[in-house]
């Protein structure tokens, strides 16, 4: 082990309670902060190892492969962090394709002067979250960017999983007739982001509905014939994935505006700042288009776990050849729900 | 949500419509003022359950459809100061100016920021001495007590680094406008119930009378609509023209006296350009004297304009009620939300937009 | 015009220096309002909010003669609330069926 720190590294700073770039670079610096704070966290041989990739055992049935990015601002609001939230984001990604979930890999994007103190914390989050889900993370890297080319922190992962045996879940396979389950209320997560960001001065009791989905989904989905397609709704909330599955399938849906369950201060802060809950961020709900014959008892089934007490059919698919979201409002008239474009900016006038 | 749920109500909209059937006897042509409104009449679906003879018609009742060209443009300029601090409500950020709106001077490094209440800019300005807070104050007589307030808070909190960008209009020379145009084929005005929670609405009876027009002032929910619109197709049917009040709740004739005092106290009439519509007598406020060091037009001394407006654009039309949006030729297809040529179609209450987000389609614009 | 939304107000917050300002309930989401146009309410009266001050306090009374009318089996071609003018006889040629 060399003693001599490169020229190009900053001045070595002992027990630094900030990121430096040094950090990233491969030194005496990073070793320690891998030691120091990755490993005890995340411990995994693999990990241990610290090989640049691991090796894993092999896979029994078809491996899926699943990857995503993470940023979210403020880092820890009610309900969970942005290391809670890679963890379950990567495994609700690898469910919804009807896959378990075994292995994710973590690279880490850190800006310059973000305190070690909060990198830790993020990281316990992380790894208390795989704990929680039975994942191994078995590879990860870390960069350093200066002071200002990302904000505080920005994580990749890659998820492996394994498809559950008899799982065919397709887009093409969504048809006419079938209904549309959401698993709970909507909404939660981006209004929770929004008031913890504190820039609107709202107050409310509420938790981001940030969780990992594959234990409801092996319980529940994972055995029910009729099961055409799953998407976990996040950025763009559910109208983003009613409009992927119109746009892939070449269908017409319609939701019925009444039946969409919603928590009571979602709804108020979206009247208040004009927002439309369906195009509202979630992290821990499902929407899933399956046969009419079982779309009952699936609510049922879904409704008899925890996370699923609030499920419920909020539509249909109502035709084909025209891809297109309808809503029909309490007085019976349809209206177009548009694509999301863009965060939806609260409005005033 | 008390006060708001019970407006909703599935079953008192179903009577209302039916004895609204039962009222019409012949077309008549209604025109609701304000943007909210409109949202909620298109987004409930209500124009497309109403008898077939009624025409709803949307007025220039959104403030960031008729906030003129050249203002966005000084907004982007300020914005693009260094140190400014430019805090706005969140539907102006993707109205075109000349060159762009404020969302993409955000992306270029301008410190833009979306804040629910003008207090809030003014709370920025105590927490950053050293920065310029300026706040984009647009809206009708509903949100100019919101923007004096905030003035006077700054002057208590002894807030120097804030200031105004204002362009703050008023509805009854808009709605006199569109009374006067020869073409006018409105014939009753559903009036914008929170404007006339602080004006009060002794205006209206004056345009009631002179043009012979009924007028209720209505709420924002089904309920009120249906309501409001009802009363008008009654005494249009009975060949009546006065001023009446569905939003009694909320608006007392004289109006609200501390906002209107307030108000009084910051700001004082002008004329004012709006788009699409030119320039109207009397139609806007601006700071006066006493508050003229808020002014952020003068604190950041900008050089005249020269705003051209996109010639395509009929915002105009649409904000007179003499076309509806899809008989412009570029709806839906040069305009759209995405590229918009005008702030109709950008801000969530503008009359191009909501016909975009809710009521596109021929195929679901059906009666259902 | 614009958003104003109805909320129950819970306290008046007590200032040194500023507008006055109260905590304002929306079923279960709670803001700071300024309270300078409404100085007659009192917590428990429900005010509407717009671009965060008060612009009117509800009038319970008159809401709830209005609501009252409306749900009446019947009543929408026949009593008025007092401040309304009345129709002429020919708004409403038959009296209005229950359906």
């Amino acid at each position: 082990m060399s003693q001599f720190s490169p020229p190009a590294c900053p001045v070595p700073h002992e027990g630094a309670d900030r990121i430096l770039l040094a950090h990233g670079e491969g030194g005496r610096l990073m070793r320690r902060l891998i030691r120091d704070v990755f490993l005890p966290a995340l411990d995994h041989p693999q990990l241990r190892a610290r090989a640049d990739g691991a090796c894993l055992p092999p896979v029994e049935g078809t491996p899926v492969v699943s990857t995503d990015s993470f940023v979210v601002s403020p880092l820890f609001f009610p309900g969970g962090s942005i290391g809670s939230l890679a963890v379950y984001g990567t495994v609700n990604d690898l469910a919804v394709c009807g896959a378990e979930p075994l292995y994710i890999s973590v690279a880490w994007i850190v800006e310059e002067g973000l305190p070690v103190a909060v990198l830790s914390r993020i990281v316990e989050d992380l790894a208390r979250a795989a704990r929680t889900c039975a994942v191994s993370v078995v590879t990860a890297d870390t960069k350093v960017v200066p002071n200002g080319a990302a904000d505080q922190v920005f994580l990749t992962t890659t998820g492996i999983g394994r498809l559950r045996p008899g799982i065919q879940w397709d887009v093409q396979r969504v048809c006419v007739g079938d209904r549309i389950v959401v698993s709970g209320p909507i909404g939660d997560h981006g209004i929770a982001v929004l008031a913890a960001r504190g820039t609107l001065g709202l107050e409310l009791d509420l938790a981001s509905d940030s969780a990992p989905l594959h234990e409801l989904i092996g319980a529940t989905l994972a055995h029910s014939p009729g099961v055409h397609f799953v998407r976990d709704p996040t950025r763009g909330g559910v109208a983003a994935v009613l409009h992927e599955v119109t746009e892939a399938a070449q269908v017409t849906l319609e939701i019925e505006e009444a039946a969409v369950p919603v928590r009571d201060p979602v709804r108020s802060a979206c009247e208040i700042l004009g927002l439309d809950p369906l195009y509202v961020a979630c992290e821990g709900r499902l929407v899933a288009f399956v046969s009419p014959e079982s779309a009952s008892s699936i609510v049922r089934l879904l409704q008899s776990h925890p996370l699923g007490l609030r499920a419920a059919s909020i539509g249909q698919v109502t035709g084909r050849g025209l891809a297109e979201v309808h809503v029909r409002s309490p007085l019976g008239a349809l209206r177009v729900l548009d694509e999301p474009a863009g965060a939806p900016l609260p409005r005033i006038c | 949500m008390r006060y708001l749920d019970e407006y909703r109500d599935p079953r008192l909209a179903a009577r209302l419509l039916d004895e609204l059937r039962r009222t019409v006897s012949r077309p008549w042509t209604i025109m609701e003022v304000c943007g909210g409104q409109t949202h909620t009449l298109l987004r409930s679906g209500l124009e497309q359950l109403v008898p077939r003879g009624l025409s709803m018609v949307h007025g220039p009742g959104c403030p960031v459809c008729v906030t003129p060209q050249e203002t966005i443009d000084r907004a982007l300029l300020i914005a693009a100061q260094p140190g400014v601090i430019f805090c706005s409500f969140g539907d102006m950020l993707r109205v075109p100016g000349s060159e762009g709106n404020l969302l993409e001077a955000r992306a270029r490094g301008a410190d833009v920021r979306i804040v629910y209440s003008p207090l809030d800019a003014v709370q920025i300005a105590r927490q950053h001495r050293d920065r310029q807070v300026v706040f984009f104050a647009v809206g009708f007589e509903t949100t100019a007590p919101a923007t004096a307030l905030a003035a006077r808070q700054a002057r208590l909190w002894q807030v120097t680094n804030f200031s105004l960008l204002v362009a703050h209009v008023l509805v009854p020379p808009a709605m006199e406008a569109i009374l006067q145009a020869p073409d006018n084929q409105v014939q009753a005005f559903l009036a914008p119930g929170h404007v006339c929670t602080i004006t009060g609405f002794e205006a209206y009876c004056d345009l009631a009378a002179r043009y012979r027009v009924p007028i209720v002032v209505t709420g924002f929910e089904p309920v009120d609509l249906l309501e409001g619109i009802l009363w008008a197709v009654r005494q249009l049917e009975a060949g009546r023209y006065r001023v009446e009040n569905q939003y009694a709740r909320s608006v007392r004739r004289q109006g609200n006296r501390e906002a209107q005092q307030v108000v009084a106290e910051v700001y004082e009439v002008c004329d004012r350009t709006w788009r699409g519509l030119g320039m109207l007598a009397q139609s806007g406020l601006k700071l006066r004297d006493a508050y003229a060091d808020l002014d952020a037009e003068r604190r950041f001394a900008l050089p005249p304009s020269r705003s051209k407006e996109n010639a395509e654009c009929r915002s105009g039309d649409v904000l007179r009620g003499r076309i509806r949006p899809p008989d412009c030729p570029a709806f839906g297809t040069r305009c759209t939300p995405e590229h918009p040529l005008g702030a109709p179609m950008v801000s969530s209450e503008g009359a191009c937009a909501a016909y975009w987000h809710y009521a596109r389609r021929q195929a679901v614009g059906s009666r259902s | 015009m614009c958003l104003g939304i109805p909320g129950q107000l819970l306290e008046r917050i007590e200032e040194e220096v500023g507008l006055p300002s109260g905590w304002v309930d929306f079923a279960g989401v709670r803001r700071r309002v300024c309270l300078a146009c409404v100085p007659e309410a009192q917590p428990g009266d429900y005010v509407i909010v717009h671009a965060g001050i008060a612009i009117s306090r509800i009038d319970p009374v008159e809401a709830e003669r209005v609501m009252a009318y409306l749900h009446r089996t019947g009543a929408l071609a026949e009593e008025l609330p007092a401040d309304r003018p009345e129709p002429p006889a020919k708004t409403s040629p038959e009296p209005l069926r229950e359906t």
